[in-house]
């Protein structure tokens, strides 16, 4: 099984642990408290790494399964950061009977990540979305705050060398 | 008590049974998967359903209390029906190789399935694909065998505090494995093998080296000697049909005769020889100002928990290899040197309760002759394996006795199978040396015997007050070391065992299924055949061995000279793995 680290390297700050630190401290004594820990450290560093979840767990003295276990569990933690570019492909019933699932295979396999992942560079991070509320332009998907409707597979790769930069 | 039904028959319970509970109680077995007593009650696998009467869908009879005048069918059309389909359910991401799978004959999936009679079941479907996790040195994961019951979650959470493997992922993806997808040899793991003996089915399986001992039994230029631990004679019997509990030892020295060893010793030895260093170094260690509380070193599960978990104790650790490392070193030294053997020569094979074992004779500072102490250490049941593979009819061997001068034992040496057993046996020994090697001095101290996790007593023991304490499982490892990080308590000497209840229940042994465990305390009746053995035998204190004395007078000179140290004594190192 290969080891699901991000290919991003950490870069979290001496400010940011002492944010985190205190996020715990303030619920020590709470045995429920794994969550909005975890939902505040997300805020804090944007995802949820090896390095945040091992001081989180060590913290808590827990084991850091226990953390892994619960946020690969929710969708809205993610362990990977996200690109200069977040793709989102709406894969809610419209876009998908639109065939917006090959949209998000192609980006897959023209970025060389999964769903959840990032590019090694940085730039681009691919997730797929429920509705987003734009039916009548399915199929979808957002890269940062611009959308684009009414897609085929051979849009892809114009949109992606829109984001050259 | 609360009066109920069950299948229209009355009976009497326990305020505060389960379901599950109360009909084994009159006689009816509700089958189970994910359910295992104390530890792993989450109502999850849905084979324990049962209809109570007044219900608007059948309960999870495992977690499901019993209250007056309810009316149980554990046995109706419906409920056959919702067995079979969680069957087929289960069988259609699951891979069915059960005809060569370690666990044909003891896997509990496969025993309902036969029962239900559903084989290939109606849903075809995707699939979950893995690779198989060979890393660790003692065993393998194959998921695609996993019916994510999370027995081994429990295991390895509950009981020994660990947690390196949980439930990942969410739906069809679930999975059981160690955060960010680790190999098990990257996490902080120590090789208890507990979540092996949890496991239903052959998801978990010890690392088989059965192979390795036939080979080294079929070269003509090799002597193969072999070690079986005190532990594996109150197992071993389990897996041709016998009670739990029963002790084997003839019949099982005489199979590993019939299997081709050369020499048949026994581990008992080496545990009295344990005993020799480890009381003498508690004693040096009281009268000379050395650290206290003094903890064993004869689990390797444990010790790998101190490196990893409590490196701050590491001094506190026996410097005393375990018994199964000193037989090896005695082997590779005073026996090969008394036969004008090269130790190269001699393959040293161990039979132990415990798949820690596999990763101990891989240690640093285990090679007492330049060579490995120990070559190839295999578990009571890859013994049960290789007897049966070999044809020979285990219940009609007569019983035998081990070879000699390394097969002599004393009661001492067989209880280290049990928790308290190591502790009882040191102070045997030691109470003798402060009483000025009186013949009369204590044998039994009982209040360190016994199934409780964390076990304490006082002892006067020559004149001198010793506080002990005994702890089996690593949770309770935890607690009692934390209390004493704390300065909540304060002992002198400690045993403590990776496994709960001992070595009795280590992750080597025979596994017996969850509707036997869930009603039987194995540990209690595993130990009581090692007990059983002590209190019949003559010499119960461990310089009483004659073979353990002409190898002090011949080879050793007296315990902890310079070269026992050499040869009986390691040393221990922090680690840092993902915890």
């Amino acid at each position: 099984m290969a080891f699901k680290k991000s290919a991003i390297p950490f870069s979290g700050t001496a400010e940011q642990e002492k944010r985190l630190k205190a996020v715990i401290a303030e619920h020590k004594n709470d045995p429920g408290a794994l969550m909005p820990i975890l939902q505040k450290a997300q805020d804090i560093y944007g995802y949820l790494p090896i390095e945040v979840q091992q001081m989180i767990a060590d913290e808590m003295d827990i084991p850091m399964e226990k953390v892994y276990g619960v946020v690969t569990f929710y969708a809205q933690f993610s362990i990977n950061p996200k690109g200069k570019y977040k793709i989102s492909v709406c894969l809610g019933t419209a876009c998908y009977v639109k065939g917006s699932g090959d949209i998000y295979d192609k980006l897959q396999e023209k970025l060389g990540i999964k769903g959840g992942e990032i590019t090694s560079d940085g730039k681009f991070s691919l997730d797929a979305c429920r509705c987003i509320g734009a039916c009548g332009l399915a199929p979808v998907l957002t890269v940062n705050e611009d959308v684009y409707g009414r897609l085929t597979t051979d849009d892809v790769d114009k949109i992606l060398a829109k984001y050259a930069d | 008590m609360v009066n109920i039904k069950i299948n229209g028959t009355a009976y009497s319970v326990p305020e505060g049974s389960t379901i599950l509970e109360a009909a084994r109680n009159a006689g009816i077995r509700i089958p189970t998967l994910c359910y295992l007593k104390d530890i792993n009650a989450i109502g999850a696998c849905r084979i324990c359903v049962v209809e109570v009467k007044g219900a608007k869908a059948p309960v999870a009879s495992c977690v499901y209390p019993v209250n007056e005048g309810m009316e149980i069918f554990t046995n109706t059309p419906k409920i056959i029906n919702s067995r079979k389909t969680t069957l087929e359910l289960l069988l259609s991401n699951h891979k069915k190789e059960c005809l060569s799978c370690v666990r044909s004959g003891s896997c509990e999936l496969q025993e309902l399935c036969n029962e239900y009679g559903v084989d290939e079941g109606s849903f075809e479907g995707e699939k979950q694909v893995f690779d198989i996790d060979i890393s660790a040195a003692h065993m393998t994961r194959d998921n695609e065998k996993c019916i994510l019951c999370r027995r081994c979650v429990a295991a390895c959470s509950v009981n020994q505090g660990i947690g390196v493997i949980g439930a990942n992922e969410r739906g069809f993806a679930t999975m059981i494995g160690s955060p960010f997808g680790m190999e098990l040899a990257d996490t902080a793991c120590v090789s208890c093998g507990q979540c092996i003996t949890a496991c239903p089915t052959g998801a978990l399986a010890e690392k088989d080296d059965t192979d390795k001992v036939l080979e080294a039994i079929a070269d003509p230029d090799k002597m193969v000697v072999v070690q079986a631990a005190p532990a594996v004679r109150a197992s071993l019997g389990e897996a041709f049909g016998l009670p739990v509990g029963t002790n084997v030892e003839g019949k099982m020295i005489a199979a590993m005769r019939r299997l081709g060893f050369d020499k048949v010793f026994d581990t008992n030895f080496s545990a009295d020889l344990t005993i020799m260093e480890e009381a003498h170094e508690f004693l040096d260690r009281v009268q000379n100002g050395g650290t206290l509380p003094m903890i064993t070193s004869c689990s390797p599960g444990w010790v790998r928990y101190c490196e990893n978990y409590f490196p701050e104790f590491i001094p506190n650790l026996s410097t005393c290899k375990s018994p199964q490392q000193m037989f090896g070193a005695v082997v590779k030294t005073y026996y090969a040197e008394k036969l004008g053997k090269d130790p190269k020569d001699i393959i040293s094979v161990s039979v132990m309760p415990c798949t820690a074992k596999k990763y101990e004779v891989g240690r640093d500072d285990q090679a007492a002759a330049g060579v490995p102490d120990v070559d190839i250490t295999i578990t009571t049941r890859e013994l049960s394996r290789m007897i049966k593979k070999a044809g020979i009819i285990f219940n009609e061997l007569p019983d035998e006795t081990a070879d000699s001068p390394l097969g002599t034992y004393t009661g001492a040496g067989v209880i280290f199978g049990a928790t308290g057993g190591v502790m009882e046996a040191a102070l045997r020994t030691a109470a003798w040396k402060l009483s000025g090697e009186a013949a009369d001095s204590p044998v039994d101290f009982k209040e360190v015997r016994g199934v409780e996790g964390i076990k304490e007593a006082t002892y006067n023991v020559g004149g001198k007050e010793v506080k002990v304490a005994v702890a089996s499982g690593l949770a309770n490892a935890k607690k009692l070391l934390k209390s004493i990080k704390a300065g909540e308590a304060k002992y002198d000497f400690i045993e403590i065992m990776a496994c709960p209840g001992g070595c009795v229940n280590g992750g080597g042994q025979i596994i017996q299924p969850a509707s036997v465990k869930n009603f039987t305390d194995i540990r209690a009746e595993r130990a009581k055949a090692l007990y059983d053995i002590d209190s019949a035998s003559k010499l119960r204190r461990s310089h009483e061995n004659p073979d353990i004395q002409a190898l002090y007078k011949e080879y050793f000179g007296e315990p902890n000279s310079h070269k026992a140290h050499e040869v009986l004594h390691t040393s221990y190192k922090a680690k840092t793995l993902y915890k």
